[in-house]
C-alpha cells in the first residue's frame, strides 16, 4: 500500500504538483478578495450598526447553501472555469472575516473610545489607533477560519473546472486509485492544518501587547 | 468663564437628561457638580467637550459658542478625566499619558517631560509606570495616570468626572490637596463631578448642585453650608456635616459682636482680625502675655475680647442652639 502510495507520487508528480499551486492560488486569491471585501464592510457596519443585522444576516445565508449545490447554482450563471470557483470560495470566505470584524471593533469598551473622542482624535484616529488594533485578534481569528474553510471547499473547484487538489481525488475516484485519491486529500488536510497553525501563531502576535494579561 | 445657556439634553429614548439648564463657571476656579446618582452630572461636563450636544441651548466658553470651534480642536484643548477611566489597554503608561500632547503635535521631548512631571505629581514613580501597560495598574494607579492625561496637554479647562472615585482615603485627600494647589497656581478652570459631599467642600470654589437635570443651588461651600436654598440642598449637605462644619471654634469673631467691650481692661493686648476664627482668638489668649485681645475688621478698631466674653459666648451659645451670634 504504502510503496503503491509513493510510486503514484511519483509518476503522477507533474499532475499533484500542478494541482497543488492551483488549490494554492484559488485559495489565495479568494482570500484576499475576501478580505478586501469584508474588513471594509465589517469597518462600516461597525460604524452604522442598523445595517450589521441584513448584512451578516445576508452573508450567513450564502453561507448555509452546502458548498456543492453553491457550485452548482454558479455554473449556469458564469459558466464553468476559475472564475466561478472564486467567486464561490469568496463567498464563504465572506462571513467569517465580516462576523469578527464586526464583533472585533463593537466589543471595544466603549470608555475607551469615548476616551479617545474625549481626547480630541478624530474619527479615523479612533479606527486605526483604537479599534482596529484592538480589534486585530478577532479579524485574524475570523481570517484563520476563512482560510481553511476556503482551502477545503476550494477541493470542489474541480467541479467547475478550476482544477486544485480536488482533480487529484477527482481522478483517482474515477480510476478507483485510492493512492491517487490520497494524494489529493494529504495535501489539502496538511495545507488546512499548516494554515490554520500559522494563523494561529500569527494570531496571537497580534494581540496588543498589554492585553495578554487579559 | 463656561455659560449655559437655557441647556436641555433629551436622549433618544425619552430621558431628559437636563432641563433647561442656565449657569456659569467661572474662570480659573474649581468648580464642583454634585447630586444623586443619575441626576446628569455626566452628561452636563461632557456638553462642554461636545461628547453630548444639547437638544436645545448653547454652551458659550468666554461667550463663544462651542460650535463654532472644530470640536477635535475644542477637545483638544480641553482635559477630560473620564469618569470610566478608558486608558487604552494596548499602549504603554508613557503612550497613554502623552496622548494629547501627541496629537497637538509637540515635541517627545517636551512630552516626556510634561508626564513625568505629572506623573510625580500624582505620586507614581515615572521610571517604574511609564513602560506598563494600563492593566498592570490598579484601579486607583489607573485613575491618577487618568488625571495625567488630562492634564498632560496644559489645557486650560480640565473636566474631572469623579476623578478620585476608586482611589483610597489617604491617596484621595492627597491628590485633592495636590489638585488645590495645583489648581491655585495654575489657575485652571476645573470642573469636578464628585457624589462626595465633603470632597466638594474640601476642593471646591464653587459647588453646583443638581437634582434631576436641574441646578437646585450654585453657591460657595460656605454659602451652601449657612444658606442652603432649599430643604434638598440641605438634606444632601447632611445636617451633620453643617454642624461639622460649624462648630463654634470656627466661626468667626466678627460673629460675636456682642460680646465685644469697650473697655481696655489689660495692657498685654494682642491684635486679631474680626476675619480669624475664633480658634485663632483662644489660641492667642493661651500665650502668657496676652490678655485681651484688639478686634480690627478692615484697618478700624471695633472693640476688645478676653477669656470671659468668650466663655460667655460659649454659653450663649449651649443656651440658643445653633444661632448663638
Ligand atoms: N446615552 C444615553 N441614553 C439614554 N439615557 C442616558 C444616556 N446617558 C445618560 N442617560 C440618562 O441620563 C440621566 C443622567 O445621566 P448621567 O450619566 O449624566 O448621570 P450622573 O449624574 O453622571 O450619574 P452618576 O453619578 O451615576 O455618574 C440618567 O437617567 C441616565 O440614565
Ligand atoms: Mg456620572
Amino acid at each position: 500500500m504504502l510503496t503503491n502510495f509513493i510510486e503514484t507520487i511519483q509518476s503522477r508528480s507533474d499532475l499533484i504538483q500542478q494541482a497543488f499551486v492551483e488549490h494554492i492560488y484559488l485559495s489565495f486569491i479568494a482570500l484576499a478578495i475576501g478580505i478586501a471585501i469584508a474588513l471594509p464592510l465589517g469597518i462600516l457596519i461597525a460604524r452604522y450598526r442598523k445595517y450589521a443585522e441584513p448584512v451578516i444576516g445576508v452573508t450567513a445565508i450564502f453561507q448555509t447553501i452546502p458548498s456543492l449545490a453553491l457550485f452548482g447554482f454558479l455554473v449556469p450563471l458564469m459558466g464553468i472555469g476559475s472564475n466561478t470557483a472564486l467567486i464561490a470560495l469568496i463567498i464563504y470566505a465572506l462571513l467569517p472575516i465580516l462576523r469578527n470584524t464586526y464583533t472585533g471593533i463593537i466589543s471595544v469598551d466603549s470608555s475607551i473610545t469615548e476616551a479617545g473622542r474625549g481626547m480630541g482624535m478624530t474619527r479615523s484616529q479612533i479606527l486605526t489607533q483604537i479599534e482596529f488594533p484592538l480589534a486585530l485578534p478577532f479579524i485574524m481569528a475570523g481570517i484563520r477560519t476563512a482560510t481553511v474553510l476556503t482551502v477545503g471547499i476550494a477541493t470542489l473547484a474541480t467541479f467547475v473546472g478550476a482544477g486544485g487538489l480536488g482533480d487529484v481525488i477527482y481522478r483517482g475516484l474515477q480510476s478507483y486509485n485510492n493512492s491517487l485519491v490520497l494524494a489529493g486529500a494529504l495535501p489539502v488536510a496538511l495545507l488546512a492544518i499548516s494554515f490554520d497553525l500559522l494563523l494561529k501563531w500569527v494570531e496571537k502576535k497580534a494581540t496588543p501587547k498589554g492585553m495578554k494579561t487579559n | 468663564m463656561i455659560r449655559f445657556d437655557q441647556v436641555t439634553k433629551k436622549f433618544p429614548d425619552g430621558t431628559e437628561a437636563l432641563k433647561n439648564v442656565s449657569l456659569t463657571i467661572p474662570t480659573g476656579e474649581l468648580t464642583a457638580i454634585i447630586g444623586p446618582s443619575g441626576c446628569g452630572k455626566t452628561t452636563l461636563m461632557k456638553m462642554i467637550n461636545r461628547l453630548e450636544i444639547p437638544t436645545n441651548g448653547d454652551i458659550l466658553i468666554d461667550e463663544k459658542s462651542i460650535k463654532e470651534t472644530d470640536q477635535v480642536e475644542l477637545r483638544r484643548s480641553i482635559g477630560y478625566v473620564i469618569q470610566r477611566i478608558g486608558l487604552l489597554p494596548h499602549m504603554t503608561i508613557e503612550k497613554n499619558a502623552g496622548l494629547v500632547p501627541k496629537l497637538k503635535g509637540w515635541s517627545d521631548e517636551k512630552t516626556q517631560l510634561r508626564v513625568r512631571e505629572l506623573m510625580t505629581t500624582v505620586g507614581l514613580e515615572p521610571d517604574i509606570y511609564l513602560p506598563r501597560y494600563p492593566l498592570e495598574l490598579s484601579g486607583g494607579q489607573q485613575q491618577r495616570i487618568g488625571v495625567v492625561r488630562a492634564l498632560a496637554g496644559d489645557p486650560n479647562i480640565v473636566l474631572m468626572d469623579e476623578p478620585f472615585s476608586a482611589l483610597d482615603p489617604i491617596s484621595r485627600e492627597q491628590l485633592q490637596k495636590e489638585l488645590r494647589s495645583l489648581q491655585q497656581r495654575i489657575q485652571k478652570t476645573i470642573v469636578f463631578v464628585t457624589h462626595d459631599m465633603d470632597e466638594a467642600l474640601k476642593i471646591a470654589d464653587n459647588i453646583i448642585v443638581m437634582r434631576e437635570g436641574e441646578v437646585e443651588q450654585i453657591g460657595s461651600p460656605d454659602d451652601l453650608i449657612h444658606e442652603p436654598a432649599n430643604d434638598f440642598v440641605r438634606d444632601f449637605i447632611g445636617q451633620e456635616r453643617i454642624n461639622r462644619q460649624r462648630t463654634f471654634a470656627q466661626r468667626k469673631i466678627h460673629e460675636l459682636t456682642s460680646f465685644f467691650s469697650q473697655a481696655r481692661t489689660s495692657e498685654q493686648i494682642a491684635e486679631i482680625s474680626s476675619t480669624d476664627s475664633i480658634e485663632t482668638a483662644i489660641s492667642m489668649l493661651e500665650k502668657p502675655n496676652v490678655n485681651l485681645l484688639a478686634i480690627r475688621h478692615k484697618d478700624e478698631f471695633v472693640g476688645y475680647i478676653d477669656q470671659t466674653s468668650l466663655l460667655r459666648a460659649v454659653i450663649a451659645k449651649e443656651e440658643g442652639g445653633n444661632h448663638a451670634d
